[in-house]
């Protein structure tokens, strides 16, 4: 501290320990908090790490096969074929087949547990749902391939291991995220919205369908968005449920019940196989690369989405 | 119709779609315990496999398992923690946050398996782990990140601002403040968040798939750079890779599976609920 | 003009201070003023005229908050406590703060008193016991919790609590009380206590406190300061200016008025 030549007293300080003991004090504070930045940075380089290693170990696939053949409708490595296209109609299939399910779902039972169920079931219910979040994506998948796929198969179906299958598994396994986030956004409504429609004489149902829904929207599509994040992401669940045939599905009426296989689960059937270095190896890091900017788009935009609808609550000021 | 009746069939409407998600989920988890049940006992705990994994227990799986979940909490704990307290007690609103929370939200939607390539890439190869529990846990540990981050974040943010205030009006420095002010209230929060991530992590196949599990291995592993071979890819192998398999022995190990992962989460539910109860202010 | 004494070197000079919050709010506005030392001073006004803001920047507890524009000078003992070098930890333990509701630490009625001292690398068990019965003590709490000092600091009624609170500032033996309406959630014998103990404090600080209402003002006020809107409409000793204010607007304030 310096002072002004004039007044320059400054009497000694009765509290402040010997300043050595001060000074190495300081010096550990900082490098306590040079370590805490460093973590905080760190998850930006992990990311950037991921994306690099990714790209390196795909490179031979970018560069060796033809741009034409990776957008091609086979996807028979045995004969270096190694059109994508299957496996993308594959995950659509199975994520959109999801999505349906789900989407309405979860919005429903988000407008019961946050506008309608009475606080004593809500308490019941939302851990029953933080469960099934729980839930290993292994046993889902192990319940579907032995309860669920017999099932399936009598609706019709050559085989209960089919795209439907794999939606079924997949929409529970979104549910959460999606009842989460849009019970949330239901939430972050203003009560004075609801009391002015209520107040002119709305009905309950009324109010939420004109009133709340429409004022949640934005964290509606947020929720939708992540779910489907998740679910096209997901593997091991649908690996087992799919049936794994990499032929683009035939459209019509039979969609859903035509086994599929998605890009996660080709990864991961085949990794194990493949000769390290090989261009089969280096194209199922390919796919982890769609699959990566596919994922970080979804979550860019729906970040983007989250800071504009408010950002993370303020902390209270004494 | 009038309005009343209208209200009334909506809100029964809502009502039954919930019935919908809720009743699959008790299905599943009765479903497991009923078939599982019979077959988990002491033995099938405690016995490695026989007899090409159709008769014996789960041992070197388990064990496997509960080892991994160690190390992805050594890997976790510190970046995540440490990250958790920068974004919430020193992170300024500038470009460097906003990319640090970016990369949050993005590291939790990579997918499971994409981690499992950069684990294989990264661990496995570059750094010449090969397959092994180091290579794993890292994998593991990464993924587990986010989940981490974000619980402890908002733990620490829901301690009062007015400790931070009184603390550093008594001459306290930043960190003394978030080290004997901060952190000891956020402490049940923080917790909470690393036994969800660790479960989590518990229950993934796909980032294991190519870092650390084995198939069969007929004896455990000496060090951190030896393969192991863990519950949930077990139940992969045996419900799916071997023919002739005991469907007992199937659900029974993914009963256990179920069992392992669902306590985590209660319990980190459990201490959250608990120390709220505590709280003086 | 009639022969006054010199007055004493001040605390604290305050010298055209300004201060604007991240939303453009201009809190303080051309403040100059001294606060002579050992002596209660008093800040006075209605609500949002700055008083807070003021308070909080003379121990840089301000710092906390983001996006800040602030000019001027505040001296304390003659230095600025805004240069850069300063050791704020130092600063706030020299220039203690008692806030406007009771904030007690989670932890025990020794561990708040002892906080600051060990936080400042103070390790001598026998000088920190002294400490304690010390400002106890002096906050005149002594008595009431001499034989439960292990007991949470939760436990003690609203008014305990405050002098729990200013004791745990005396504990680090500052030179500089600050006192933000420290009996705004206390009861009239609690604020009576408070205001005892306050008189007998200055005696040894320089303290400066935001009155709970003008009559407290009038009642334990050396000199006084009036803030309206940010900016200083006048300073004086309390005798002359709670009997006979310059200013229109003050004497309006302090007749209730307005305010």
């Amino acid at each position: 501290m310096t002072a002004t030549p004039a007044e320059s007293a400054v009497p000694p300080e009765p509290t402040a320990p010997p300043r050595a003991a001060r000074s190495s004090r300081l010096l550990a504070e900082r490098v306590i908090e040079a370590a805490i930045a460093l973590a905080g940075v760190s998850t930006v380089v992990i990311v950037a790490l991921i994306f690099l290693f990714l790209l390196r170990e795909s490179t031979a696939a970018f560069l060796d096969v033809p741009l034409r053949q990776l957008m091609g409708t086979r996807w028979y490595p045995i004969e270096g074929l190694f059109g994508f296209l299957p496996l993308i109609a594959g995950s659509l299939v199975v994520t959109i087949g999801a999505v349906v399910i789900a989407v309405p779902l979860g919005l429903i039972t988000a407008i019961y547990l946050g506008e309608i169920a009475p606080p004593s079931q809500r308490e019941v219910l939302k851990p029953i749902i933080e469960v099934l979040a729980g839930i290993p994506s292994i046993v889902l998948g192990f319940v579907g391939w032995v309860a669920l796929a017999p099932l399936v198969q009598q609706l019709g179906a050559t085989t209960g291991l089919t795209a439907l299958t794999g939606s079924l598994i997949l929409a529970y396994m979104a549910l959460p995220t999606i009842i989460s986030i849009s019970e949330d956004a239901l939430y972050a409504v203003p009560k004075a919205y609801r009391d002015g429609a209520l107040a002119i004489g709305a009905t309950q149902w009324q109010t939420i369908w004109r009133v709340v829904l429409p004022a949640a929207r934005s964290g509606i599509v947020i929720a939708v968005m992540l779910g489907i994040g998740r679910a096209i992401g997901e593997t091991m669940a649908v690996m087992m449920v799919t049936g794994n045939a990499a032929n683009i599905p035939a459209l019509g009426p039979g969609l859903f019940l035509q086994p599929v296989r998605t890009m996660t689960a080709t990864i991961a059937a085949e990794m194990g196989e493949v000769q390290r270095g090989s261009l089969h190896y280096s194209t199922l890091f390919a796919i982890g690369v769609v699959l990566f900017v596919i994922t970080f788009g979804i979550n860019y935009v729906a970040g983007r989405l989250i800071g504009a609808s408010g950002g993370p609550r303020r902390r209270g000021q004494l | 119709m009038t309005r009343q009746q209208s209200h009334t069939l909506a809100v029964r409407a809502i009502t039954a779609v919930s019935v919908l998600v809720i009743v699959p989920i008790l299905l599943v988890i009765g479903y497991v315990v009923a078939h599982g049940i019979g077959t988990v006992d002491w033995t099938f705990l405690t016995q490695p496999p026989r007899d090409g994994m159709r008769a014996g227990g789960i041992m070197p799986a388990l064990l496997g398992t509960l080892v991994l979940a160690a190390g992805t909490a050594v890997v976790t704990l510190p970046a995540g923690i440490g990250a958790a307290i920068f974004l919430a007690e020193y992170a300024g609103d500038n470009r460097m946050t906003r990319a640090v929370r970016l990369a949050i939200v993005n590291l939790a939607g990579i997918p499971s398996i994409v981690y499992g390539l950069f684990g294989l890439g990264a661990f496995v190869l570059f750094l010449r782990f090969g397959t092994s529990i180091v290579a794993g846990a890292l994998t593991l540990g990464i993924m587990t990140l986010p989940v981490v981050i974000s619980t402890a974040e908002e733990a620490i943010r829901a301690v009062p601002d007015q400790f931070r205030t009184v603390s550093l009006s008594l001459g306290a420095t930043r960190w003394q403040t978030i080290r004997h002010h901060v952190l000891p209230h956020a402490l049940p929060g923080i917790l909470t968040g690393i036994i969800l991530g660790l479960g989590r992590a518990a229950g993934e196949t796909a980032p294991i798939l190519f870092t650390v599990a084995a198939f069969y291995l007929p004896e455990l592993p000496r060090s951190i750079f030896d393969q192991t071979m863990a519950l949930p890819y077990h139940l992969y192998v045996i419900s799916t890779q071997v023919p002739g398999m005991p469907l007992g022995m199937q659900y029974g190990t993914a009963l256990v599976l179920l069992l392992l992962v669902l306590s985590m989460t209660l319990s980190a539910t459990l201490i959250r609920t608990r120390m709220r109860r505590r709280r003086e202010w | 003009m009639t022969a006054v004494p010199p007055p004493p070197a001040p605390a604290i000079a305050i010298r055209q201070l300004f201060f604007t919050y991240a939303d453009g709010t201009e809190a303080l506005r051309d403040i100059s003023v001294d606060i002579a030392p050992r002596q209660l001073f008093v800040l006075f006004g209605p609500a949002r005229a700055g008083k807070t803001t003021l308070l909080r920047l003379l121990n840089r507890l301000s710092d906390l908050i983001g996006g800040t524009r602030q000019q001027g000078h505040v001296r304390f003992n003659g230095a600025d406590i805004f240069e850069r070098g300063v050791d704020v930890t130092d600063l706030r333990r020299r220039i203690g703060m008692v806030f406007a509701m009771p904030t007690p630490l989670p932890g025990s009625i020794r561990s708040n008193l002892t906080f600051g001292l060990r936080m400042a690398g103070m390790r001598d068990a026998a000088a920190l016991e002294a400490r304690v019965e010390q400002s106890l003590r002096q906050a005149a709490l002594w008595d009431e919790v001499k034989d439960r000092l292990e007991s949470s600091a939760f436990a003690l009624s609203g008014g305990q609590q405050q002098r729990l609170c200013l004791a745990r500032s005396l504990a680090l033996e500052p030179e500089v009380i600050i006192l933000d309406n420290p009996t705004s959630g206390l009861d009239p014998l609690s604020t009576a206590a408070v205001e005892e103990s306050l008189d007998a404090l200055k005696q040894r600080y320089t303290i400066i406190m935001v009155p709970h209402s003008v009559q407290q003002a009038a009642r334990v006020a050396d000199s006084a300061a009036f803030l309206l809107d940010g900016e200083l409409v006048e300073a004086g000793p309390a005798r002359e200016l709670f009997v006979n204010p310059r200013h229109k607007r003050t004497e309006d304030y302090i007749s209730g008025r307005f305010g």
